[in-house]
C-alpha cells in the first residue's frame, strides 16, 4: 500500500511552497485584485522559467517529461497561495487536450512555445448561464471556421491560443483558434474573483485547426474535465488549508471576555469541522491523483469524488475563516474574501457542484460492487 | 501511488492466509457470523478459537517476545485483521484484554504476576475487562468517585463502574479508583488490577434503546461493594492512576473506531432496487444527492485510512488523519439508517416478523451509541482542535481546587 507521493514529488512541493511565499504569497492576488489586471504576468513568467508549464510535456517537445502526480502537488500549493495565473487553463486543459488529442503537426508546434511561454493556451465551454450539454451548443464550425459566442473564458486576456468546443456535421468537435486572430473579439466580463480574469469571446468565421477527430470533441471535453477536476481539487484543498490556518491563527490572537476565541468550543467544535472537511477532500484527491496518473478506468468517478469533496471543503473553510474573523473578516483589508470570492469561482468553473454530484451518482450506478476499505 | 502489498507484506499475508485457510472458513457472505449462537455457545467458539490462534503464534501478533508474541509491526497487524475479517470467525472478546490490559501488566505487574496472568490472557482461558466510567464521569473521567481505602495490606473499594463490555463474561478487570479526594482530580487516582469473581462485585447488565441486554460483547454496571484487593494488585504508584489510565489508551491509538454497520453500499443497492412510486429510488433527485454525499464521506475515510496504512508501511508514524474516523462514520451511519428506514415509507417502522430488525433499522438504534462511545462527537471535536490545531484548552472550573470541593450541581 502506497496512497503518498514519492519523495520527489513531496520536494516539488516543497519548492513550489517556498516559491510561492518568496514571491509574495496573497498579495500577488490582491495586487491583480486591486488594480482590475488580467493576471500577475511577472509571476507568470517566473513560472514559465522553472519549466511547470512543461512538466506534462515530453522530452521531445522540450518538456520535463513528468506525469500528473507531479502537478497535482503544484496545484496544491498554487491554490493555497491563490496565484492570479493562467495555470489551470493552460496547462490543466489546453496543454492537456495538445497532449491526448493533438495531431504531429501541432503538437510540435505548440508543445515547445508553452514550454517556453511563448504560447498561453486557455479553452472556451460556457455559452450562457445553464449547464453546457451536447445538445446546447450553438456556437459552430463550418468549413473550419468558427462562428458564435462563448462566455466566461478564463485567462484569455493572457493566453494566445483557445481551445473551443463547438458544434460540427459530425457532432461535436475541439478545436483550436488563434486568440490574435482579427475575425475574433475578446472582452473582459465582470466577475466575483477579480484575481482571476473571464472573458466574451465573439468567433466570426474565425479560422481554426481541428483536434483530434471530428465527432468526438464531448468525449474528448468529458476527459478533460474530469482530469481537471482532481487538479483543480488539489487547488481547492490547498486553499481550504491555508483559510483554515488563517482562521486558527486569528482564533489564537484575538481575545473576548479575557480569553483566546480559540479557547471557546464554538470556535474549535468550527475549526473541528474544518478540518474534517479537508481530511476528506485530501484522502479523496489522493484517490484521483492515483486514477488520473495511473490512467484508471475509475477516473470519472475518482475525478467527481475529489472535485464534490473539495468544492464542499474550501467553501466552508472560506466562509467559516471570515465568521472567525468577526467584523474583520468582512473588511477589504484582511485576506478572508480572498479565499471566499476564489473558493466560489473554483467551485463554478469546471461546473456547480450539483452537476458534479449529478456525474458522481451516474457512475455510481455503473457500478455494481463497492470495495470495502 | 500503488495499492500494493511490498514484497515483505505481500509474503506476510500468504502466511497468515495459508494459515486461515487450512483453520477457518471464509465467510460466505459478507455479515455471516455466529451471531445467532447463544453468550455460551458464543464464548466457547470464541475461546477454542484463541486457543488455535495461540498454539500457532497468532494470538497476540504485537506482543513481545518474550511474553510469546512476535513483535509484529503496526502494518502486519493490519494485515493479519484484514484476513482475519475474510473468514467466519469470532471476534470481539479478547481485545480490551490483549490491546490494554496486557500492555498495562507488561509494564507495571511484577515477575510472578505476569507469568500467572499473560499466557491464560493470550491464550483465551481468561477475559479481561476495562472499568474505567462511572454513572457521574463519562467525558471527564478523571472526575471518577469509586472509592479505595487502605486496610492493612488489602484495599476496600466503593463504588460503581459503567458502560463495561463484556464484564459479565470477564475473569479480571482493569480498574481506576480514588484514594484521596483532598487533593487534585488527577492526582488522588490510584490502579489496581482485579478478579471479577471477587466477593463484593456485583455485574448488572445495562438494558440499551435498542433493547439488547447482556448480549454478546454488551455493556454492564459493575457495582463493588466492600471488596477487598490485595496491594499487590496495584499497578503503579498510588497516585499514579491517571498517568497508567493514559498510558493504557496510548495502547488503543491504533484503533480508529471506524463504525460498522451498513454503509453507502447497502444504501446503493438499496436505492437501486427499491421501488418509490414506480421507480427506483435512485431516479429520486433528493436520494441522488445523499448518496453523493454519503460517497464522498465514504471514500474519503477509505482513502484515509489507506493514507495511515501506507505511512505505517513505510514505517512512518501516521498523521493525524485518522482522527476524524469516529465521528464520520457513525453520523452517517445514522444518517444510512434512517434513510433505509424512510425507504419504507408508511410501514417504515414495522420490524419483519421472521427477520427481526433490518440493517437499516439497526444501524439507526445503535450509531446514537456509538456516537458516544470512546469520546463523544463534542469531545473527539476538541481532541482535534486542542491536539490536532493546537488550540488553546478549555479553562477548567475544577482547575486546582482539590476534589471533594469541585461543583457537581448547581
Amino acid at each position: 500500500m502506497n496512497l503518498d507521493f514519492s519523495d520527489d514529488q513531496k520536494f516539488l512541493q516543497d519548492e513550489a511552497k517556498k516559491f510561492f511565499d518568496k514571491e509574495g504569497g496573497l498579495t500577488n492576488a490582491r495586487a491583480v485584485m486591486d488594480n482590475a489586471l488580467d493576471g500577475d504576468n511577472e509571476l507568470w513568467q517566473k513560472i514559465v522559467e522553472l519549466g511547470w508549464t512543461g512538466i506534462r510535456i515530453p522530452e521531445a517537445y522540450e518538456g520535463l517529461g513528468l506525469g500528473h502526480l507531479e502537478l497535482c502537488v503544484i496545484a496544491e500549493e498554487l491554490g493555497r497561495s491563490l496565484a492570479p495565473v493562467p495555470f489551470s487553463s493552460s496547462v490543466y486543459f489546453f496543454t492537456e487536450a495538445l497532449i491526448k488529442f493533438g495531431n504531429e503537426e501541432i503538437k510540435s508546434d505548440l508543445l515547445p512555445k508553452l514550454v517556453s511561454g511563448e504560447v498561453v493556451g486557455t479553452y472556451g465551454i460556457a455559452e450562457d448561464m445553464h449547464q453546457a450539454t451536447e445538445s446546447n451548443l450553438t456556437v459552430s464550425v463550418t468549413s473550419e471556421k468558427i462562428n458564435g459566442v462563448k462566455i466566461a473564458v478564463p485567462d484569455a486576456g493572457m493566453a494566445t491560443q483557445m481551445i473551443v468546443v463547438v458544434k460540427s456535421n459530425a457532432g461535436t468537435d475541439l478545436r483550436l483558434v488563434d486568440l490574435n486572430d482579427a475575425s475574433l473579439t475578446v472582452t473582459p466580463q465582470k466577475n466575483l474573483d477579480t484575481s482571476r480574469a473571464f472573458f466574451k469571446v465573439e468567433f466570426e468565421n474565425t479560422p481554426s485547426k481541428l483536434i483530434g477527430e471530428s465527432g468526438e470533441g464531448w468525449t474528448y471535453i468529458q476527459h478533460l474535465l474530469d482530469q481537471a477536476a482532481v487538479l483543480f481539487a488539489f487547488e481547492q484543498v490547498g486553499g481550504s488549508q491555508a483559510a483554515l490556518e488563517m482562521a486558527k491563527a486569528y482564533s489564537m490572537e484575538r481575545f473576548a471576555f479575557g480569553r483566546q476565541i480559540g479557547s471557546y468550543q464554538a470556535i474549535k467544535h468550527k475549526l473541528a469541522d474544518m478540518y474534517i472537511a479537508v481530511t476528506l477532500a485530501k484522502s479523496n484527491c489522493y484517490y484521483g491523483a492515483w486514477a488520473l496518473s495511473s490512467e484508471s478506468a475509475e477516473l470519472p468517478l475518482a475525478a467527481a469524488t475529489a472535485r464534490v469533496s473539495a468544492t464542499k471543503a474550501f467553501q466552508l473553510c472560506s466562509k467559516e475563516n471570515i465568521q472567525t474573523h468577526g467584523g474583520n473578516g468582512f473588511t477589504w483589508e484582511y485576506d478572508c474574501h480572498l479565499f471566499y470570492k476564489r473558493s466560489k469561482v473554483l467551485s463554478v468553473l469546471l461546473g456547480s457542484e450539483a452537476a458534479w454530484k449529478e456525474k458522481l451518482v451516474t457512475n455510481l450506478e455503473k457500478t455494481n460492487t463497492l470495495a470495502k476499505g | 501511488m500503488d495499492f500494493n502489498d511490498t514484497p515483505e507484506q505481500a509474503k506476510f499475508r500468504a502466511k497468515c492466509r495459508e494459515w486461515l485457510e487450512a483453520n477457518a472458513e471464509l465467510k460466505e457472505s459478507k455479515g455471516s457470523g455466529h451471531s445467532d449462537s447463544s453468550l455460551e455457545d458464543h464464548l466457547k467458539i470464541a475461546k477454542t478459537w484463541q486457543q488455535k490462534k495461540y498454539e500457532a503464534g497468532w494470538a497476540m501478533l504485537h506482543w513481545p517476545k518474550e511474553y510469546g508474541g512476535i513483535e509484529a509491526s503496526p502494518i502486519e497487524r493490519i494485515i493479519w485483521g484484514q484476513e482475519e475479517a475474510k473468514f467466519n470467525v469470532p471476534g470481539g472478546i479478547f481485545e480490551i484484554g490483549l490491546g490494554m490490559c496486557g500492555p498495562v501488566m507488561m509494564q507495571y505487574a511484577t515477575n510472578e504476576q505476569k507469568d500467572r496472568y499473560l499466557a491464560p490472557m493470550a491464550e483465551g482461558k481468561e477475559i479481561w475487562c476495562q472499568l474505567f466510567s462511572e454513572p457521574a464521569a463519562g467525558s471527564d473521567v478523571a472526575g471518577l468517585r469509586s472509592k479505595a481505602e487502605k486496610d492493612g495490606d488489602d484495599w476496600i473499594i466503593n463504588g460503581q463502574k459503567v458502560w463495561t463490555s463484556g464484564a459479565h463474561y470477564s475473569d479480571f478487570g482493569i480498574l481506576v479508583v480514588r484514594h484521596d479526594p483532598d487533593v487534585a482530580k488527577h492526582k488522588g487516582l490510584t490502579f489496581f488490577f482485579v478478579d471479577m469473581k471477587s466477593p463484593g462485585i456485583t455485574v448488572k447488565p445495562i438494558k440499551q434503546i435498542t433493547g439488547q441486554a447482556g448480549t454478546g460483547a454488551g455493556f454492564n454496571e459493575v457495582y463493588f461493594d466492600d471488596v477487598r484487593i490485595p496491594d499487590s494488585q496495584r499497578l503503579g504508584e498510588i497516585g499514579d492512576g491517571w498517568k497508567v489510565a493514559i498510558t493504557t489508551l496510548m495502547n488503543e491509538r491504533l484503533a480508529v473506531g471506524d463504525a460498522r454497520g451498513c454503509d453507502i453500499e447497502e444504501a446503493l443497492i438499496l436505492s437501486k432496487t427499491k421501488d418509490d412510486a414506480g421507480e427506483a429510488l435512485i431516479k429520486n433527485n433528493s436520494v441522488r444527492e445523499r448518496l453523493a454525499d454519503w460517497f464522498c464521506e465514504a471514500n474519503g475515510l477509505k482513502y484515509t485510512k489507506f493514507r495511515t496504512i501506507s505511512a505505517l508501511s513505510k514505517g512512518e508514524a501516521p498523521g493525524p488523519e485518522a482522527s476524524i474516523t469516529k465521528i464520520v462514520s457513525a453520523n452517517k451511519l445514522q444518517a444510512i439508517g434512517n434513510f433505509g428506514i424512510d425507504a419504507g415509507d408508511m410501514a417504515g417502522m414495522l420490524i419483519d416478523e421472521n427477520d427481526g430488525v433490518s440493517s437499516f433499522q439497526g444501524a439507526w438504534l445503535g450509531a446514537p451509541g456509538l456516537r458516544i462511545a470512546g469520546g463523544t462527537d463534542e469531545i473527539l471535536r476538541n481532541v482535534i482542535a486542542e491536539r490536532v490545531l493546537g488550540l488553546p484548552q478549555d479553562p477548567r472550573a475544577d482547575k486546582g481546587l482539590a476534589f471533594k470541593d469541585i461543583p457537581t450541581k448547581a
